[in-house]
Formats: structure tokens, sequence, C-alpha cells
């Protein structure tokens, strides 16, 4: 939304306009202490007076940040020290502003179509809106700030430590939070206020910060974000629904990143890459315990794996090695086929005409779980008193093989090939004509891409315990290419926010499940239109999408000047 | 390839390290290179001229395996040229582009660590579990890159992204890319186009220092001034055919040669103004250059 105002009457109005704003931060916090909903069904009971839902103790944040964000700056910049001229006062009050109405319309609209009706908001949420827009109103007549500069400040490394401790068990909590709404007016309301915080902490400049903290204490970063997504499990209660979901992301997002190769780093567009995914899958079908299994030889899952991630990049190389040497255009519509062909072919494999290999149409049912170094992964155990359950160990499996493939993603990026990649990106004939086996790099970013999603369907075999062929659709393909693209191609933080927002999407909302496809159309529009290189951008990618930026490519040049060495050999990868 | 220059300079004119025989282009009906010979030897500097539209940049293309000429052979020391680009450059030839080919979203360094490709060996498996011999190799090209920039005077620019470099300073980066490839023969696609005089006599001192280190340069130019101070020999090239051939003096003092260019429209005498169209307007460029 833009709303030109000139300066002038910014500066004229500052200080009504900055009175009006805290008088509508004040209405919407005051609002919470009222009903905002006649009936208690809708959202999460809304109905009492003095007496705030958790949805509207998360919502009165937004209003208490843009209060804060409005009032004290009137105790005077200087006085508050260095890092008040850091931040982007009246910017980021707008955003925080903006964000509460958000929240206040889709919790409105919620409450309006769970009961039936405008007539059931009650006074608060009225209050809550009129004080919203008047927020926006007045800020939007506040002069602009200059872009924040909290990143250039020094801050000493425990804070930064500390930050993203902090950060990371709320990411825990959010995530835990988010899973047990499930209703979906609630999870929208709560997502929309996640949305907003987002955006806060990103106008305020705490990205940038965040950025730069997260480059200097990598490890740090890393562990904490391991030790959070393997203490997921226990913040469910054994309930299996929800460990259910976050397997299902699991796999969905490691598929996602071998995907990310292939399209991120090297930027071929593959269309069919779930055929990868369901070549490792129906191998370890074939191969499993399962009665319905058509092959007589039964190896240890470790084999499996490793033969799934074969026939997978097997499969990759055969489709690769002629399509590669030409255009991109082209492997796009070769892979979409070959996605369709796959399917096509699981589905004959039925024995009527030839052998019987997948049984055609029903699949492959009954495959046992899976059983790794004598433990079975279908036996629930308690740990520190909380039930863990089948997926719950699944979830764990695949947090593995998704740092695995961190790892192989994040070492090779950062190597010789990698920077391979990158010039075939860049021309793929100047690469060329420098020495570069464009070819043979495309190959193996094709085929270690698939290899990669063979061992993930491995698991994915055990885990739904049977394989058909139409799990392996067009559409998968597509949402895998649209989570590697909305997260923000190339980059693995990105990916994996893309991931689980497609996956967890869908699950919450199947309230809307006619309308699901039209949402996401609508929010990869969104996207491509706003932001097209994704949630979290990779640097070099978002300098390609925005050739003409000067501006952005000077700050790229610092930023990787400043914290990212990329070729210092010390710096990037990680260890084994 | 050692840093230090040796003193003076010695063209062996009794090893041939290129040579190009009968070697001819066709697009269509449009013969572009027609019929050309052209012997280069080692740590010689060779210079190609000829008006707009000659066949220079097609000849350099056929030349490094972009193009495969459609009749003639090029040998380089002694053995048949590879017919791929990136075999070449294992051969021992490396070029630049008359319309700058960076990888822009690259660094300085980045660039020249691309080039060092084939001259290193680290695969997958090294990359993936970061082996002693990916560690060894990523060591040393960092520091053999930041020498080759140094040495084409970009020591300062290393971690810029080449788009954000200045364009004299570009040509100079191809250059360094060039190099890292350690090539025995350097191809150079009008080096100084759109440099300023001052820098037209930096990119001389660096082909001489190039020249320096054991390599044959093969350079084309419109500068007059700049080819016939630079070049051992030089080979005058009009509508894709060899005009004149031999030391700077016979194709300087050549009527034809002038002739040649005076000829062509719309240009001024070559000697005093290069014929170069100006950086980024430049076209007529072949689709694989362009
Ligand atoms: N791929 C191609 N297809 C068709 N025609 C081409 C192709 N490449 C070059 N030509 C033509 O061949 C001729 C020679 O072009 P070339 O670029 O080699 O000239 P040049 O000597 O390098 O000129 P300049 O000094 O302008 O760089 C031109 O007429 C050009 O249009
Ligand atoms: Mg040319």
């Amino acid at each position: 939304m833009r709303v030109v105002i000139p300066d002038e009457t910014k500066v004229r109005f500052r200080y009504p306009a900055r009175a009006v704003g805290i008088a509508g931060a004040v209405a919407m916090i005051v609002s919470i202490l009222l009903p905002w909903s006649y009936g208690s069904d809708a959202l999460d009971d809304m109905t009492f007076y003095g007496a705030p839902s958790p949805l509207q103790l998360f919502f009165v944040i937004l209003p208490v940040l843009a209060l804060l964000l409005l009032a004290v700056p009137l105790v005077g910049k200087q006085r508050l020290g260095r890092w008040a001229k850091a931040l982007a006062w009246n910017t980021s009050a707008k955003t925080a502003s903006l964000a509460a109405l958000g929240v206040v319309v889709v919790a409105l609209a919620a409450i309006a179509i769970e009961l039936g009706g405008l007539i059931n908001v009650e006074p608060g949420g009225w209050v809550a809106l009129v004080g919203a827009v008047l927020a926006v109103a007045a800020t939007l007549f506040l002069p602009d700030s200059p872009e924040p500069t909290l990143d250039r400040l020094k801050s000493p490394r425990w804070l930064q430590i500390t930050v993203i401790a902090v950060l990371m068990a709320v990411l825990l909590f959010t995530a835990a939070y988010a899973l047990s709404l499930d209703d979906a007016g609630d999870f929208l309301v709560f997502a929309a206020f996640a949305v907003g915080i987002v955006l806060v902490l990103r106008q305020v400049g705490a990205f940038a910060w965040l950025g730069l903290a997260a480059a200097n204490n990598n490890r740090v970063l890393v562990l904490s974000a391991f030790v959070v997504a393997f203490a997921f499990p226990f913040t469910q209660n054994g309930s299996d629904a929800n460990m259910s979901i976050a397997s299902q992301v699991l796999i969905f997002a490691a598929t996602a990143l071998g995907l990310n190769i292939v399209v991120g780093l090297v930027g071929l567009l593959d269309l069919g890459y779930i055929a990868f995914l369901g070549a490792g899958a129906f191998t370890a079908a074939v191969l499993s315990e399962s009665a319905f299994a058509t092959i007589d030889f039964h190896p240890p899952f470790i084999v499996t794996v490793l033969i799934a991630g074969t026939v997978a990049s097997l499969l990759g190389l055969l489709i690769g090695a002629p399509t590669l040497r030409v255009s991109g255009d082209y492997l796009a519509i070769v892979t979409l086929a070959f996605g369709e062909i796959f399917r096509i072919t699981m589905n004959n494999l039925d024995g009527s005409d030839g052998p019987n290999l997948t049984n055609g149409s029903s699949g492959i049912p009954g495959i046992p779980d899976l059983n790794l170094f004598g433990f079975d992964f279908g036996d629930p155990h308690v740990i520190l008193g909380v039930d863990i359950g089948r997926f719950a160990n699944y979830y764990w499996l695949m947090l593995v093989v998704i740092a695995m493939i961190i790892v192989v993603f994040m070492n090779l990026n950062y190597s010789r090939i990698g920077r391979g990649w990158v010039a075939i990106r860049e021309d793929e004939l100047a690469a060329e004509a420098m020495g570069v086996n464009t070819f043979a790099l495309k190959l193996l970013a094709f085929a270690g891409g698939a290899f990669l999603a063979g061992v993930a369907g491995a698991v994915k075999a055990h885990h739904d315990v049977s394989v058909t062929p139409e799990q392996y659709v067009f559409l998968e393909s597509a949402f895998l290419l649209a989570a590697v693209v909305l997260g923000g191609m190339g980059t693995v933080t990105g990916v994996l926010i893309g991931a689980t927002i497609l996956k967890l999407l869908p699950e919450k909302l199947r309230f809307f499940s006619d309308y699901r496809l039209l949402l996401f159309g609508l929010l990869m529009v969104f996207m491509m239109r706003f932001r097209p290189e994704g949630i979290i951008a990779d640097e070099r990618r978002q300098l390609e999408f925005h050739a003409e930026d000067e501006e952005l490519a000077t700050d790229v040049e610092e930023d990787l000047i400043t914290h990212h060495a990329h070729f210092n050999p010390e710096r990037k990868g990680f260890e084994l | 390839m050692s840093q230090v220059a040796s003193a003076g300079h010695h063209v062996d004119t009794g090893t041939v390290l290129l040579e190009a025989s009968h070697v001819t282009m066709r697009f269509g009906g449009l013969t572009a290179v027609n019929d050309v010979s052209l012997v280069v030897h080692p740590g010689e500097i060779f210079g190609l001229i000829g008006p707009n539209g000659a066949g220079k940049t097609t000849f350099f293309n056929c030349l490094t395996g972009l193009y495969k000429p459609t009749s003639g052979e090029v040998r380089f020391a002694g053995e048949l040229l590879p017919p791929q680009p990136r075999l070449v450059v294992r051969a021992g030839m490396a070029r630049t582009f008359q319309n700058i080919r960076l990888f822009h979203n690259m660094t300085a360094l980045e660039n020249v660590m691309v080039g060092m490709y084939t001259r290193t060996k680290t695969n997958a498996i090294d990359a993936v579990f970061r082996l002693p011999r990916h560690r060894r190799e990523e060591v040393e090209s960092t520091e053999r890159a930041r020498e080759l920039l140094a040495f084409v005077g970009l020591t300062a620019s290393a971690d810029m992204l080449s788009r954000n470099l200045p364009y004299g300073d570009q040509r100079r980066l191809e250059i360094a890319r060039a190099l890292a490839t350690e090539p025995k023969l350097l191809l150079l696609d009008e080096p100084t186009a759109g440099m300023n005089p001052q820098e037209t006599r930096q990119a001389e001192d660096l082909i001489f220092r190039i020249r320096d280190l054991g390599l044959a340069v093969l350079v084309i130019e419109h500068d007059m001034r700049f080819i016939f101070n630079l070049c051992d020999r030089v080979c005058c090239l009009v509508r894709g055919e060899v005009l004149v051939q031999g030391s700077g003096d016979v194709v300087q003092n050549d009527p034809r040669v002038i002739e040649a260019y005076i000829g062509s429209p719309a240009e001024e005498l070559p000697s005093t103004k290069p014929a170069t169209p100006e950086p980024g307007t430049e076209d007529g460029e072949g689709p694989a250059d362009a």
C-alpha cells in the first residue's frame, strides 16, 4: 500500500499524528480487555471481560510495539543513547500499526464467518478495529525515518548468542503453538500475527543485525537450530497427529533441499523432481519386508537406502545426459514429461504386460516400520516422561537426513564445484570458455539432487506404510519447486521455511480445502511481484533478480566483505 | 608460470605454438573468415587488425572452439585443436571477450578462481567431506588468485563484485581470469576498447609483462599505435581474408592496409582514432559472443 503524502504535510502534522497514533494504539491495547466475539465458538473464545484469550494476548504485542515506537522518541533521542538513532522509529510504528490492522481484520472476518455475520462482533472487536485504523492513518502522516542501521552497532558476543538462543526457543514455541491450533480461523489469526511481527522486526532493522550475529556465530546458530528441532517432539505430548505432520514436513523439506541444488545452485528448471522421490520410495518398497514386495531380496535399510539413492541418481543421469546439453526450456519440458512417464510406468508395471514390480495402481501396501541396528521405528517409548511415538522416530531420522543434506549442499556450494555452478548460472558460455566442464557439473547436480531425493524417498516409503503411483503426481513437483522459489533459491534456511509453509498451510487450512490451490496461486503471484528472490534471499540470486539495482549491488558487496568471506576455507561449510 | 619476469624477450621462431591453416568460416552465404593461415611462436606478441566486420572475432571463436571452422584446421603445440572450448583451455589457450563477459555477480577473486577450474582437481567427494585436497586447493587457489589480481593491478578490488568495477578494471580482470587457466597462448579481443589513453598505456605494459612470463599473446586491436608498439608481427584481415602479414614495419607501411581502413565507411585514419565502438553500444557480434 503506497499512500503518497507530501513531506511538508507530514512535518506539519507530526505532533497531532503522533498523538492520534498513540491513542489508536492505546485503544487496541484496551480492546483486549473487552470481548471481541459474541459466541465462544469463534476463534479461541474471545467473549470475556478483562480476561484476554491467548490470541488476543499475542495480538496485543503489536499495538504495544506501536505504542513504544511512537511514545519513546518523545523522551528525546539524545537521551536514549546511540542505539536510538539506529532504529527506524516512525516507519516501524507504521508497520506495527498495519500489522495490527491486518490481525484485527483477519480476526473479525474469522468471527463473522464462523458465527455467521458481523453481528457477532462485540464492542472489543470494533474498538480494536477503530484503534488500528486510527493508528495506521496517523502513522502515515509521520515523516519517514532513515533506513535502520542496527547492524552497524557493535554488540558483544554474549548478546548475539543469547539472542540467537532466545530466538530459537521462540521458534520452537511458535511451531508447537501453530501446530496445536486446529481451527483454521485460529491458525490464520496467528499466522497474520507471526507475519506481522516478522515485518516489524525487519523494519526495525533487527533482521539485519540478526544476519550479522548469525554469520558471526554460524556454529552456535546451526547447533541451536538442531537442538530446537530435536526438542520439538517433546512439546507434543505424544500427539501423533502433529508429529505426523511434522515428519511429513521434514520429508518434504529434505526433498526440496535436494531440488534446491538443481534449481537454486545451478539454475536448472526441473519440473519432474518428485519422480526421484518416487523412485527412492518404490525401490525401498519393493526391497522391503512387505508381503506385497515384488523382489525377493530384503537387505538391511542402510543398504536399501543406498540402492534407492543410486536408482534415483541413475534415472537422473538417464534423463540428464541427453537433455542437459540443450538449453533450459527444453530441460523443463523434458523433466515435466519424465515425471509423468515415471508415474505412468509405475502404474503399468503391474505384471499384465511385462514384469510385476509395483502392483500397478494399488502400489505396495503394508511396508513394515524401519529397523535400524535393531531399533524398530514403530515402537513408541517414553523419554523424560514424554511419550515418543512412531512419527517422532521418523521425525528424528529425517532430521539426521536433513542435516546430511545440508552438509552436502553447503560444502558443495562453497567449493570449486559451487563456483562452477555460479559461473554456469551467470554466463554458461563464458564458463565453458574458461574451462569449466559445464555439462559434467550440471549432470553432477542433477544426479546428486536425485540421489538425495531417493534417500528421502526410501524413508518416506516406510513412513507412509504404503507406496502408490498416485502419490507422485505433477502437482507435488510443482509444490516442491514452489517451496524452493518461495523460500529463496539457493538458501538452506529459506527452503526449509518455504517447505514448512507449503506443507503446513494445507494441513491447517483444510477448512478451505476447495480453495487451497487458489490461495497457493495467489501467494505465489504475490511473491513473484513483490519479492521474487524469496523469503530469505541468497545475495547473488537477489542481484540476479534486480540486475539494475546498483545500491543493492554495493550493499551485497559490503556484506560479502564484512561477514561472508566466501572462500575462506575455514569459515564456510561444515565438518563432518 | 612464474611471477618472476625474465629479462628481455625472446621469440622462439624455431617452434610453432599455434598454427592455423586455411581456416574458413561460413555463416550461410556469408564467408566471415576465408582461408586464413597464420603461425604464432612461443613468446611472441601477434597482432590481428582489420576494419569492423573483417572477421577477427569470428577467427578467435574458431581458434577457441566456440565455432567449428567450416574448413581448415588449427593445431596447438602440434596437436589438432580439440573441438570444445573447455578442452582448448586445458590445452593451454585462453581468451578474453570483446564485450566483457565476466561473471558479474561474483567477486573479482571468485572470477579468477573460476578460471582455475581446469587446473584444480577437487571433486564432489573431496568437497562434501572437506578432505585435505579440497582444503589445500582452496588455500592455494585463493593465494594464486590474489597473486594474479596483484599482477594485473587489482589487489584492492579482490572482494568487489565484478559488476561494480570500473570498465578498465573489468578488462584487466578478464585478463587475470584468462591467466588463471595457465595458458601458453593468450587471446585478447580488443583489450583497450573503451579505455582512456592512460589505461591503454597500462594495458600495453601489462601485455609486455605477460609476454615476459613466457606466454605468447594474440591480440585484436583497432588502436594502431598500440598494435605497432606491441607486436612482433601483425596480420591484417579484410573481409575475412588475409590482406598482408608480417613484421610491424611491413604491415604499417603497406598502402593496402591504409586503403582498407580509409575505404571502410565512416572511419578516420586508423593511426589517429581507434575504430572501436563505445562500450555498451557495440553490436555486430556473433551470437556466441553477444
Ligand atoms: N554467428 C554468426 N552468424 C552470422 N554472421 C556472423 C556470425 N558471427 C559473425 N558474423 C558476421 O561475420 C562478420 C565478421 O564479424 P566479426 O565479429 O568476426 O568481425 P570483427 O572483425 O571482430 O569486427 P569488429 O572489429 O567490429 O569486432 C560480420 O559480418 C558478422 O556480422
Ligand atoms: Mg570483433
